[in-house]
């Protein structure tokens, strides 16, 4: 099957133009805050590669790769395995809870040959990208219209609910916050949007009772008042924000941070990341680092505005919210301002699925910018 | 059908516009993280800076070691000894504890009770915590555990100290004993170290009486902890202010003899340095060993220390009273002589009448002593010619002449619990029963006997102070660390010298001439001739039954009804220069007189041992202040929190 022609610039594009076409900033942003990883990864070790900085060097290398091939496959190519991808995830999800791996009193984890994959890290890209897909056909009028806003509404709440009950609220969050925010940008009704907030509001409670379990519950309840269980459930907390505060203004130093060095936090390799770069950089260092992520997430922006195809607007536009929503997330959640739910540090945290999914996203607005200049027509639904 | 219509038109106008309210949010969204570090970092950075530090760093104490207690040759009486012990660490128990405790019972000897009580406290303990399984190895079974470390996982030979009295039960109660703290000493004493898990404090004896000096300051080790509280370094050290050591006046070896003579008996002896005060041996029998207060009494151990009749845990010297008896009228006759009685004679026929109470003397049924003077009435010890005296001086003047000779109220010798005993006077008396003196009470008092008590220790300051004629006090301690105990030096008595001289001529003739009543347990070597007085205290009153029918023999009494037997005495007569007081519990024996047989071999010991004439080994003062170590100087702060 033959590729169409590229409609703008009139010509196809070899493997060598698309590497020169790749944003080569936006690339070293995303090496210089994976090193800065690693980095810390390699001190709460104490000081060593194993077992974690050696291991995640490696799969940043592999997700390096991911990312530049995933960058040089024509957008297009993607819209056409949007589906597909989606319905694998959707089915790896399912597989999870039928025959997962039991990991963290969550069952989260999938073996795949040597690999352990979170099927619900898949499913956040795919999403995105079936959400682009769809909606890419779709007019401002029609997205707000039942039948398709139910299409589109059913198309997260299906894995949504896999996720929740492996249970996993934060990815669940991510998912349902990834969704919304591609309905609200495809140009959903605020005749919709505003009842539906209003319907949210009034259904926390109800969540509450029914929905949560008891150990996301106490979670809540910690957070709200963390010294009432300050050796318990609130010794995460307190203990996080003793990190960060300790910090001061330009940190302990690389290597000498004592609260992680000495377990003071915990899950200090993976969720508390950053509390160990706030201890051992100290304000200047993770405000550099918000900068950091600040810029990666004004060039998504950026190459969601340019590009030339509402599939990879929309597709630039959720990844980028992905990656601003793991950070928000856990930012909020380490800093003691939402309640600890398990989302990573996206490019920091320790975790193979993760940086792979994370990286595979950046491929995929590498290649979005690679191929801005394609226009692909609403009706059109991209090559396969 | 066009590529780009007015559709795509407007929905791209929708998507950047709610793309840059998207963008705007974000932006809000890291405004709050970077606001939220600021409030956490800079603002409140301090505070959780310190709390890091809290987290982190630890304060253990150290205990510094104790002072030791020497002799006055410098022989170690109370030192610290090197205590070789086995821990356990159950994480590293490879093979699990029991299967470890069970290995280690191979090697030494293991006990269930140790074995659970071992299990026990690991099961309290974090994994990592180092847990006694034995203590107070010796040598052979240290090194046999060393030889063995390798099949032993998880054991740890640690050597710590622990006190150790190498003459054991022979100086208990000049020493007395270390032990646990008590929660009612926890409560009184605000030294940090009181807190500390094995911690020992002096209970008794020297060792309580200088606990503070001995104690020395405690040391801090600050340690950096991980959030299980493993030690991961330590960061300083201050290793305190080690324990001062004490010097005492005690000769050990004579203290030793003397507590090997009187043993098997319940006595008390006290030896002293006639012109100096300085006590050379304190002796109390039956003693106990003190090392088992530091690694801990047993039950049955304790209940036969607190229920036996020879009352092992009093040190009889200093806390037993008893009627002085005739060692008294040594007090009598020195007051006689200065109130006009120097030419006193009585005619002894064996009993006197006061009243309608009829007094008798030992001799009563010989018919008496007949004619009596004063030196005369020590050597034969003649009731008679004292009730007399007594009679003539009036309780007032005899409690007088008693107080200035050292009885009455305590000698203030540098131990706990030292008694005053008792010299009775009128007014005392009123006070006491609120009824009114009676002279016969004076007759008996003039014989030691009635309400008069005095301890070990008094009876030998009297010896001192008749030896000499000076206000000799004892004194125990010679130096506390660098500092040389004050003692003032002694006062004139308030009694002539001749009074002086005729008291010890009887006391001289009491012994060495015939009829006295210490004749047959003299010293006959030249030279080291004693003068003493002997004197019995009766523990019940003899009734006129008893008397007219013949009084039973003392050794047919029950042991607890028999009379004590009493001995002050000084050598060589004619310079002394040893005082000694003995009090033999219920020992009574009119024939062999016991107690003069102890005095006799304590005091040859003594002389030809020449213990004050050997040179003492006290540290020169100028090197012993510079034992003291210097503080540590790496600037951590001593703590007043708890230990671990």
């Amino acid at each position: 099957m033959a590729l169409r022609p590229y409609a703008a610039a009139k010509r196809t594009l070899g493997t060598f133009d698309k590497l020169l076409e790749v944003n080569w900033g936006l690339v070293l942003l995303i090496g210089i805050i994976a090193s800065a990883g690693i980095a810390m990864l390699y001190s709460v070790a104490g000081g060593h590669w194993s077992p974690w900085a050696l291991s995640q060097f490696s799969k940043f290398v592999l997700g390096f790769f991911i990312m530049i091939v995933a960058a040089s496959i024509d957008v297009r190519v993607w819209m056409s395995l949007a589906y597909p991808a989606y319905g694998l995830a959707l089915l790896l999800l399912v597989a999870v809870d039928v025959a997962g791996h039991v990991g963290l009193g969550a069952q989260r984890w999938i073996m795949l040959g040597p690999l352990e994959l979170q099927p619900s890290e898949l499913m956040k890209i795919s999403l995105v990208l079936a959400l682009a897909r769809f909606l890419h056909g779709k007019s401002v009028e029609e997205v707000s219209k039942p039948l398709n806003l139910g299409i589109a509404l059913v198309m997260i709440g299906v894995p949504a609910l896999f996720v929740v009950i492996e249970p996993n609220l934060g990815t669940t969050l991510i998912i349902v916050m990834d969704g919304v925010s591609l309905l609200f940008l495809a140009g959903l009704s605020w005749y919709w949007i505003i009842p539906a907030v209003s319907a949210i509001v009034t259904a926390i409670p109800l969540a509450w009772r029914f929905v949560l379990h008891d150990y996301q519950k106490a979670r809540v309840m910690t957070f709200l008042n963390p010294e009432a269980d300050a050796l318990g459930a609130g010794w995460n907390i307190t203990q996080a924000k003793i990190a960060i505060g300790s910090g001061g203004l330009s940190g302990k130093g690389f290597l000498q941070g004592t609260q992680s060095r000495l377990n003071f936090l915990p899950e200090k390799q993976t969720d508390f990341i950053w509390t160990s770069l706030c201890e051992e950089f100290g304000f200047v260092g993770a405000v550099a680092m918000l900068v950091l992520f600040a810029a990666v997430i004004f060039y998504g922006v950026q190459i969601a505005m340019s590009a030339r195809s509402q599939f990879a607007r929309l597709l630039s536009m959720g990844i980028t919210l992905n990656f601003f929503f793991y950070i928000m997330i856990n930012g909020l959640m380490v800093m003691g301002l939402i309640p600890v739910v398990g989302i990573p540090m996206p490019l920091l945290s320790y975790g193979g699925t993760a940086m792979l999914t994370v990286m595979f996203g950046f491929g995929l607005l590498l290649s979005v910018h690679v191929h801005r200049q394609v226009e692909i027509p609403r009706h059109s639904g991209g090559i396969i | 059908m066009p590529l780009f219509d007015k559709k795509d038109k407007s929905r791209y106008a929708t998507f950047s516009r709610r793309s840059l309210a998207v963008g705007g949010g974000m932006a809000l969204v890291f405004a709050v993280l970077g606001g939220r570090l600021y409030q956490l970092q800079i603002r409140d950075g301090d505070e959780y800076m310190t709390e890091a530090e809290d987290n982190r760093i630890n304060e253990r104490l150290l205990s510094p070691p104790r002072g030791r207690i020497f002799d006055r040759f410098g022989v170690e009486l109370a030192t610290n000894r090197r205590n070789y012990r086995v821990l356990l660490v159950a994480e590293q128990a490879t093979d699990g504890v029991e299967a470890a405790l069970d290995t280690i019972g191979k090697v030494i000897q293991l006990t269930d009770a140790q074995k659970k009580r071992v299990m026990t406290e690991l099961a309290q303990n974090k994994k990592f915590v180092p847990v006694p399984v034995a203590e107070n190895l010796t040598w052979e079974e240290f090194s046999r555990i060393n030889l063995h470390l390798p099949y032993l996982p998880g054991v740890q030979p640690d050597v710590g100290e622990t006190r150790d009295y190498p003459f054991g039960p022979e100086m208990v109660h000049v020493l007395g004993y270390v032990a646990s703290v008590s929660e009612q000493e926890l409560a009184h004493d605000d030294d940090p170290l009181m807190s500390l898990p094995g911690m020992r404090i002096g209970k008794r004896g020297i060792e309580k009486e200088f606990d503070k000096q001995l104690r020395g300051g405690a040391g801090a080790s600050r340690v950096e902890v991980n959030a299980y509280g493993r030690v991961i370094r330590e960061l300083g050290k201050d290793p305190g202010v080690p324990g001062q050591d004490v010097w005492i006046s005690l000769d050990g070896e004579l203290q030793r003899f003397a507590d090997q003579r009187l043993s098997g008996e319940s006595a008390a002896c006290v030896v002293m340095d006639a012109a100096s005060g300085d006590v050379l041996a304190l002796s109390s029998t039956p003693g106990f060993d003190p090392n088992w207060f530091n690694v801990g009494v047993t039950g049955p151990q304790w209940r036969e220390l607190a229920t036996s009749d020879y009352k092992p845990l009093l040190n009889k010297a200093i806390a037993g009273t008893y009627p002085p008896g005739s060692t008294f009228k040594t007090a009598m006759a020195l007051a006689a002589v200065d109130n006009g009685m120097d030419d006193l004679v009585v005619d002894c026929t064996g009993s006197i009448r006061l009243g309608d109470h009829t007094f008798y003397c030992d001799a009563w049924r010989i018919g008496g002593h007949g004619h009596v003077n004063l030196t005369r009435g020590i050597q034969v010890s003649c009731d008679i010619c004292f009730y007399e005296v007594a009679r003539r001086l009036g309780i007032d003047k005899m409690a007088e002449a008693a107080h200035a000779l050292g009885l009455g109220s305590p000698t203030g010798i540098e131990l706990p619990g030292e008694l005053g005993g008792l010299i009775p006077t009128r007014a005392w008396k009123m006070a006491r029963f609120g009824v009114p003196w009676q002279q016969g009470e004076t007759l008996v008092s003039g014989i030691g006997q009635g309400y008069v008590l005095a301890t070990p220790l008094q009876l030998c300051t009297l010896a001192a102070r008749l030896a000499t004629g000076k206000a000799v006090s004892p004194r125990l301690t010679h130096q506390v660390g660098a500092a040389l105990q004050s003692h003032p030096p002694a006062a004139s008595l308030p009694f002539s010298d001749k009074a002086f001289a005729m008291v010890r001529q009887g006391m001289g003739m009491a012994v060495n001439a015939p009829g006295g009543t210490a004749y047959g347990s003299r010293i006959l070597q030249p030279g080291f001739e004693m003068a003493g007085k002997t004197g019995t205290a009766q523990v019940r009153r003899i009734t006129r039954e008893e008397r007219q029918s013949g009084l039973t023999p003392q050794s047919e009494l029950p042991w607890a009804q028999r009379e004590h037997a009493l001995f002050i005495a000084f050598a060589p007569l004619d310079n002394p220069r040893y005082a000694v007081s003995i009090v033999l519990e219920h020992g009574g024996n009119a024939h062999t007189e016991p107690q003069v047989q102890f005095a006799r071999d304590i005091l040859t010991f003594a002389q030809k041992r020449d213990t004050l004439g050997r040179p003492t080994a006290y540290p020169p003062i100028n090197a012993a202040a510079a034992v003291p170590v210097t503080p540590a100087t790496n600037g951590v702060q001593k703590v007043a929190k708890a230990g671990y």
